[in-house]
């Protein structure tokens, strides 16, 4: 038996059309090929090296020299972003690749199965869910060490429920359609049936939970490196850029401002992408702008 | 002097023209009928007329409601006649009610807005117009929810509320639409009486011609936003001057040409004569009550209760009967999409109760459905090449993809459509189409029994009867047997030799299709024949009224 996962089938070109034609997919693409752009760009040129420490030019304001000004060990702050967005999105897309990996296969089965397993199943994702998400992943690092591996790790086991739930939701709400009565009145089996017919029409929920999700790990991974325990300095993250940012934001906002922003930039792109992608998915959005 | 006075209306939403220059006319006490096929403005008449449109709209022309310009009058003018002096019912009972708020509640809602009266007196009145509608106090009380009541039973609050300040002009839109013959029969006597009580006027909105004619005093068709032909009901139906006219009644009362070969011998049960292709013996589905605390559950419902019979190849039989007398149940047994508390169903003398799906592959090839809704029985996101090839999952040997679009194109072309179709979604298809494509996805494995899910009930009666000459052309040259199930009379009459009466789970009465429909024995086929709507007979007794 060959198992296909289709996607809507249109040939490539009409999906390309429809791509370009759509606004919020476009902005969301531009922004977010930027911000990957950049991290790639940080591999082989930065304006400064992040590891270089001039007491002396501590805490300057954004000068020519400086765009974004420097940190209080007399960092380029620009750089320092640049290397950053690395470890934030690396960490927040291997934590959302998790989440739906596991959590994804998880629903969907609990929604085939109903009963008692679906019960077990989705009880043992509330206890999960119970959990204040940050607070246990402090904890999973607290036990197995700092680093951005159990970072990753730690993100992304608390992806799982949420990804869990909506799989599951959505699948609960697809199974009771005539669509899928003829499916399996036409003799496909239950996992057939998920693949063939469930999830392309879930696809979408899960697209934008997954870019929810994405900036959830960014924000995430930035707070477990602001108390310390995500990426080890001296390598830059963003999170642990506005750890140090905290107490002189007085004296040098701009140590606060321009991770923040890069932050914020970088979710926005990553919502408007799931939104552009979860239109060009829908056969029936083909009118659209 | 009317009371509604449409004159010269146009409609036009963005641009798209709606409605061009329509004219109607309602007087005090009188029933109105508005006909068309879906999309031919009828819902949109009565919106504009409730000033209810959406805001892109642009109507031009002359409304006129009690010496009121609609067109012209300020929201505040028309939230007072809303509800107060223009009430409206709708199609869907199921969601015309808010789900949490009491019926009383409801009911009172409007009594106090209008008329400021206070919550004790709103709810007497509430009370009062409930019993009207036959929702008596002991059974009924004002906290009952919308979920603990029928669908009868909601769209008879929905009339309590439309007609509780007793208003001048009552707008129902597709009232009965969603009720079984036995329900419809009853909301339209209801709607009756109160036109009369209280002179009210009413414009009934239906695509149903057979219940306008029974109802409307006049009559209004339209189609493509016009109106083809006005006057008097009995008299625009009889003479039929109007080529539309001529056909919709046409359509109505359409039965398909169909060679009579699998008529039941002489006192001879067939099964005797023939090997049947289905049998189902003694079958019994329960299903498990509500669980009423963590230990205990109510007692199970037994929505199919005992029910034994047979078909042979090539044989169409009809089971009819009220909404949730377990048709569809019994549908969903023999399909093995389900199975049985207790009974045995064979099919080809296989026996397909409680099999695994790798058992039931054969079964399967031989045995097909068509749903009810055309618009749900679709997966969305895939194309119809995919769709209608779906059923070739269960042969033998997989075609590959030349064979497999060969096989669609020729099930596209058997139902009437193009070959080229097969690289469209299905939202790009309209619903007469979409169950052709029903169609050729339950035929493209050749099978030899198709179960069809009241598969006509939501076309339109021009469409319905194209799609009724389908399944009986496809009975003919394929000698496929169906097993229709249907709450409309109509519907059984034209392609079925024999009728199945369903009541209560039971399998109350069978035998030849005019047979059992002319001359029923059982309460419930009696019931179902009375209450359905006939054009013929409706015509007939318009005009002795006249003389």
């Amino acid at each position: 038996m060959t198992l296909r996962f289709d996607l809507p089938e249109e040939n490539l070109a009409g999906i390309l059309a429809k791509a370009f034609r759509n606004r919020s997919f476009l902005a969301g693409f531009v922004i977010t090929a930027l911000v990957a752009a950049v991290a790639l760009l940080s591999y082989v040129w930065t304006p400064d090296d992040v590891t270089k420490l001039v007491i002396a030019d501590k805490t300057l304001g954004p000068s020519p020299a400086n765009w974004f000004g420097t940190d209080h060990f007399g960092r380029d702050i620009l750089s320092m972003i640049m290397v950053g967005a690395r470890n934030s999105i690396a960490v927040a897309l291997v934590a959302v690749g998790i989440g739906m990996g596991i959590g994804v296969p998880l629903g969907a089965f609990a929604a085939v199965r109903g009963g008692l397993i679906d019960e077990a199943l989705m009880r043992l994702n509330d206890l999960v869910f119970a959990f204040p998400a940050l607070l246990s992943a402090i904890m999973i690092t607290a036990i197995f060490g700092p680093g951005a591996i159990n970072a990753i790790i730690a993100i992304g086991i608390f992806n799982i429920p949420v990804f869990a739930r909506v799989a599951r939701a959505g699948a609960l709400a697809i199974w009771p359609r005539e669509f899928i009565l003829a499916a399996r009145a036409a003799g496909k089996g239950k996992m057939l049936i998920t693949l063939e017919h469930v999830l392309p029409n879930i696809v979408t929920l899960l697209l934008v939970q997954g870019t929810i999700q994405f900036a959830l790990g960014i924000l995430a991974e930035a707070g477990l490196s602001y108390v310390g325990l995500g990426t080890q300095p001296p390598m830059p993250s963003w999170g642990r850029m506005l750890f140090d940012a905290q107490t002189r934001m007085v004296v040098a906002p701009w140590m606060a401002i321009f991770p923040g922003m890069a932050i914020v930039i970088t979710v926005l792109g990553l919502n408007l992408l799931g939104d552009g992608i979860a239109d060009i998915l829908d056969p029936r959005s083909r009118r659209q702008r | 002097m009317s009371l509604l006075e449409i004159g010269n209306l146009s409609l036009s939403i963005g641009g798209t023209p709606i409605l061009r220059n329509i004219e109607l006319s309602v007087s005090p006490g009188e029933v109105m009928g508005l006909v068309g096929e879906s999309g031919s403005g009828k819902s949109m008449t009565a919106l504009t007329i409730m000033q209810l449109l959406p805001w892109v709209a642009r109507a031009t022309g002359r409304v006129t409601f009690d010496g009121v310009d609609i067109l012209a009058a300020s929201e505040d003018q028309m939230c007072a006649l809303r509800g107060d002096d223009i009430g409206m019912v709708f199609q869907e009972p199921m969601t015309a009610l808010n789900p949490v708020k009491t019926i009383g509640e409801q009911v009172a809602e409007g009594i106090r807005w209008h008329t400021r009266a206070s919550r004790a007196d709103a709810e007497e009145r509430a009370r009062k117009m409930l019993d009207r509608v036959g929702l008596p106090s002991a059974q009924f009380p004002l906290s009952r929810y919308p979920h603990e009541l029928s669908g009868g039973q909601r769209q008879r609050v929905v009339i309590a509320i439309a007609c509780a300040l007793k208003p001048k002009l009552l707008i129902a839109d597709e009232p009965t639409t969603a009720l079984d013959v036995v329900l419809q029969a009853q909301i339209l006597d209801l709607l009756r009486d109160l036109v009369a009580e209280n002179r009210m006027g009413l414009l009934l909105i239906s695509h149903d011609l057979a219940v306008v004619t029974e109802m409307a005093d006049r009559i209004t068709i339209l189609r493509h936003g016009e109106v083809m032909e006005a006057g008097d009901t009995a008299r625009t139906l009889s003479e039929q001057l109007h080529p539309y006219t001529r056909q919709l009644a046409q359509a109505s009362m359409h039965v398909p040409a169909r060679a009579k070969t699998y008529e039941v011998g002489q006192g001879k049960p067939l099964l005797q004569v023939a090997k049947p292709l289905l049998q189902v013996e003694r079958v019994t589905r329960d299903y498990p009550g509500r669980r009423t605390s963590l230990f205990k559950r109510s007692a199970p419902t037994r929505a199919v209760d005992n029910v034994s019979f047979s078909m042979i190849s090539g044989q169409s039989v009809a089971l009819v009967g009220r909404s949730g007398c377990g048709k569809s149940t019994l549908a969903r047994l023999v399909l093995a999409l389900d199975e049985p508390t207790s009974g045995a169903i064979r099919f080809r003398g296989q026996d397909i109760a409680g099999k695994s799906e790798a058992d039931l592959k054969s079964a399967r090839r031989d045995m097909q459905v068509v749903f009810q809704d055309p618009y749900g029985s679709f997966d969305p996101r895939q194309k119809v090449e995919r769709l209608v090839a779906e059923p070739l999952h269960v042969l033998e040997r997989k075609p590959d993809s030349a064979e497999r679009r060969e096989m669609v194109a020729k099930a596209l072309h058997e139902v009437g459509l193009s070959p080229r179709d097969m690289d469209k979604y299905p939202h790009e298809f309209s619903g007469g189409q979409r169950q052709r494509l029903s169609i050729a996805r339950a035929i493209i494995t050749r099978p030899k029994l198709v179960v069809a899910d009241e598969p006509v009930s939501a076309l339109d009666v021009s469409i319905r009867a194209q799609i009724l000459d389908l399944f009986a052309g496809l009975n003919q040259k394929l000698g496929i047997a169906y097993l229709f199930i249907t709450h409309d009379l109509t519907v059984a009459r034209a392609i079925t030799d024999e009728v199945m009466v369903m009541h209560d789970g039971r399998i109350v009465e069978r035998g030849k299709t005019s047979e059992v429909l002319d001359h029923p024995q059982s309460e419930a086929a009696r019931a179902l024949v009375t209450a359905a709507p006939d054009l013929h007979r409706a015509i007939a007794r318009r005009l002795r009224e006249q003389e």
